[in-house]
C-alpha cells in the first residue's frame, strides 16, 4: 500500500486491474484503493511480471503492506509492487460490503413488489427518487406522493461526492496539519506582485481563442514557480529522515478544494518543462479528477512543493502551511486594483500579494525572499513562461 | 430554442459542475457563482460546455455579464446563431 501523503496511514484495496502472469509497464495503473482522499488508481514503478496478489479487494492494510509481487525484468529478481517494505502489522479486514451484484438483484426484486400509486410512481421519476429505496407510509404500506417529496426533500441535504468520507479527510488533513506545525519551523513572507502585465498579456491571448483552449491566471502563477525553483532549490523537494532531498524535477501540488469541504493538493508534473497549454490541460484534468475520484498515486506522493491560489476566493493574502515532507508553500492572494508608486507617481495597478511559508531547517528568510522576488519578476514576464 | 429551453440547457450544464446542486432551488436571479460555490476553473468548464452545446462563444470580456442565471440566458438569447428564425417556427 502506497503512502499518499503524510496523512496517509492506511488504505482499502477497491480492484485489481491487473492478474498474475500481465505484463506491466512502469506508469501502469494497477489497482484502484480508497482512502480519505476518494478513490485513487495505484501506478506501478517498474516494468515486470505479475507473480502473486497478496491483497484481496475488500480489505484495508496499512501503509506499507505489500500488495502484490512483480517479477522484475531481470531474471530471477522479485519486486514488491508499488511498495518496498512490508510492515509488520497485520492487516485488519475491512468489514465486508454487501457484494454489488447481489443488492442490485435484491433492489430489482423489492420493486417488483412495491405498492405504489401512480401518482407517487410518476413524481418519483420526475424527481430521480429510487422507490426501492423508500418505505411508504400509505395503506398496505404503499408509497404515497408524500413520501416521494420527503425521500427528494433529503436528497437536497449537501451530499459529500461518492466515496469520500468527510470526517475521516477533516482527520487526516488535521493530523498532517499538526504534524507539520509540531515538526516544522516555519517562516513566512509575503510581497506585492504587479500582474498588470501578465493579465494584460493573458486576455490578449485569451481573446481569439475558443474557450477549451483559454489559460487560467493560475497556470501563470505554477509555471512562474516552478521555473523559480529552479534556481531555488531549497525550496523544492522533500525533508525526511532528518536531511533535505532537493528534487530534480519541479511537481508542483495544486491546492484544490472539494465541494462540499475538504481539499487535496496533487502534483502537475514536471510543471518547469510543461508549455503552458500542457499544464492547462493537466490542470483541468486534475481537477477534475480530483473532485470526481480516481486521482493518480504518483499525484499525490509526488509534490515536491506546493501552490495556494485562495485568492479566487477573495482573500487578498495566505499564510499557508507546509505540507509535509516538502519544505515551501507558496501563496497567491486575490488580485485587486491598487494604488501602486512607480516612478514618483501612483497609479492604479491590478496586483496581488504573494507570500511563502518554508522551513527553516532548510532555507532562510533571505533566500526565501529571494525565491518570491523571482517568482514576481517571472510574472512580469509573461511570454517567457 | 425559446427561454425556457435555454434556461433548462443551462441548468443541465450547471448540474454537471456543481452535482450536489438541487436545481429547483436555484434562484435565477441570485449570483450565480456565489449560490454554486463556482470557482474560475468551474466558470471556464461552464462556458465551455455552453459553447460545445448551444454554440455560444463567450468571450472572456464578457464575463462580468454573467452575474445570474437569467443573465446567462439573456446572454445567450442575444447571441445564439440564427435563434430569431428559429424561434418563428416553434
Amino acid at each position: 500500500m502506497p503512502s499518499l501523503g503524510s496523512d496517509m496511514e492506511a488504505g482499502t484495496l477497491v480492484e485489481w486491474q491487473i492478474k498474475p502472469g500481465d505484463v506491466v509497464h512502469r506508469g501502469q495503473i494497477v489497482a484502484v484503493v480508497e482512502t480519505v482522499k476518494g478513490a485513487i488508481d495505484v501506478e506501478i514503478f517498474e516494468d515486470g511480471v505479475v507473480d502473486e496478489l497478496l491483497v484481496a479487494p475488500g480489505t484495508e492494510v496499512p501503509v506499507g503492506t505489500v500488495l502484490a509481487r512483480i517479477r522484475s525484468a531481470q531474471p530471477g529478481e522479485v519486486a514488491a509492487a508499488t511498495v518496498s517494505e512490508p510492515q509488520p502489522s497485520p492487516a485488519r479486514a475491512a468489514a465486508p460490503s454487501v457484494a454489488a451484484g447481489a443488492a442490485s438483484e435484491g433492489a430489482r426484486e423489492a420493486r417488483d413488489r412495491l405498492k405504489v400509486s401512480p401518482a407517487a410512481r410518476r413524481r418519483a421519476t420526475e424527481r430521480g427518487v429510487d422507490l426501492a429505496q423508500l418505505r411508504g407510509s400509505g395503506p398496505d404500506g404503499a408509497i404515497t406522493v408524500a413520501d416521494v417529496e420527503t425521500a427528494a426533500a433529503a436528497a437536497l441535504a449537501p451530499k459529500p461526492a461518492e466515496g469520500r468520507d468527510l470526517a475521516a479527510m477533516r482527520q487526516a488533513i488535521a493530523a498532517a496539519m499538526a504534524h507539520a506545525k509540531r515538526e516544522i519551523p516555519h517562516y513566512y513572507l509575503a510581497m506585492p506582485v504587479d500582474m498588470a502585465p501578465a493579465l494584460t498579456w493573458l486576455e490578449r491571448r485569451n481573446a481569439d481563442r475558443p474557450p477549451e483552449e483559454r489559460l487560467l491566471p493560475a497556470i501563470l502563477m505554477v509555471k512562474a514557480v516552478a521555473q523559480a525553483t529552479a534556481r531555488f532549490a531549497e525550496f523544492n523537494g522533500f525533508y525526511r529522515n532528518g536531511g533535505f532531498e532537493p528534487s530534480a524535477a519541479a511537481h508542483v501540488g495544486m491546492a484544490i478544494a472539494l465541494r462540499g469541504g475538504g481539499l487535496v493538493a496533487p502534483a502537475l508534473h514536471d510543471a518547469r518543462d510543461r508549455d503552458l497549454d500542457g499544464l492547462m490541460q493537466d490542470f483541468r484534468d486534475l481537477v477534475q479528477r480530483a473532485r470526481s475520484g480516481h486521482l493518480r498515486s504518483s499525484e499525490l506522493a509526488d509534490p515536491t512543493i506546493t501552490v495556494t491560489s485562495l485568492g479566487e476566493r477573495g482573500v487578498e493574502q495566505v499564510f499557508p502551511i507546509i505540507y509535509p515532507p516538502q519544505v515551501a508553500i507558496v501563496g497567491f492572494g486575490a488580485v485587486t486594483e491598487r494604488p501602486w508608486a512607480q516612478e514618483g507617481h501612483i497609479v492604479v495597478r491590478r496586483a496581488l500579494t504573494a507570500s511563502l511559508a518554508a522551513d527553516h531547517r532548510v532555507s532562510d528568510g533571505h533566500r526565501g525572499g529571494l525565491f518570491l522576488a523571482a517568482i514576481a519578476a517571472a510574472l512580469q514576464q509573461p511570454e517567457l513562461l | 430554442m425559446n427561454r425556457d429551453e435555454i434556461q433548462a440547457r443551462l441548468t443541465e450544464i450547471l448540474a454537471t459542475i456543481a452535482p450536489e446542486m438541487e436545481p429547483a432551488t436555484l434562484d435565477p436571479m441570485l449570483d450565480l457563482r456565489e449560490q454554486l460555490d463556482i470557482d474560475s476553473m468551474d466558470l471556464l468548464n461552464f462556458i465551455t460546455a455552453v459553447h460545445k452545446r448551444l454554440g455560444v462563444n463567450i468571450p472572456e470580456a464578457d464575463y462580468p455579464r454573467l452575474t445570474s442565471l437569467a443573465a446567462c440566458v439573456d446572454y445567450v438569447v442575444e447571441r445564439r446563431p440564427s435563434s430569431r428564425p428559429k424561434a418563428s417556427f416553434t
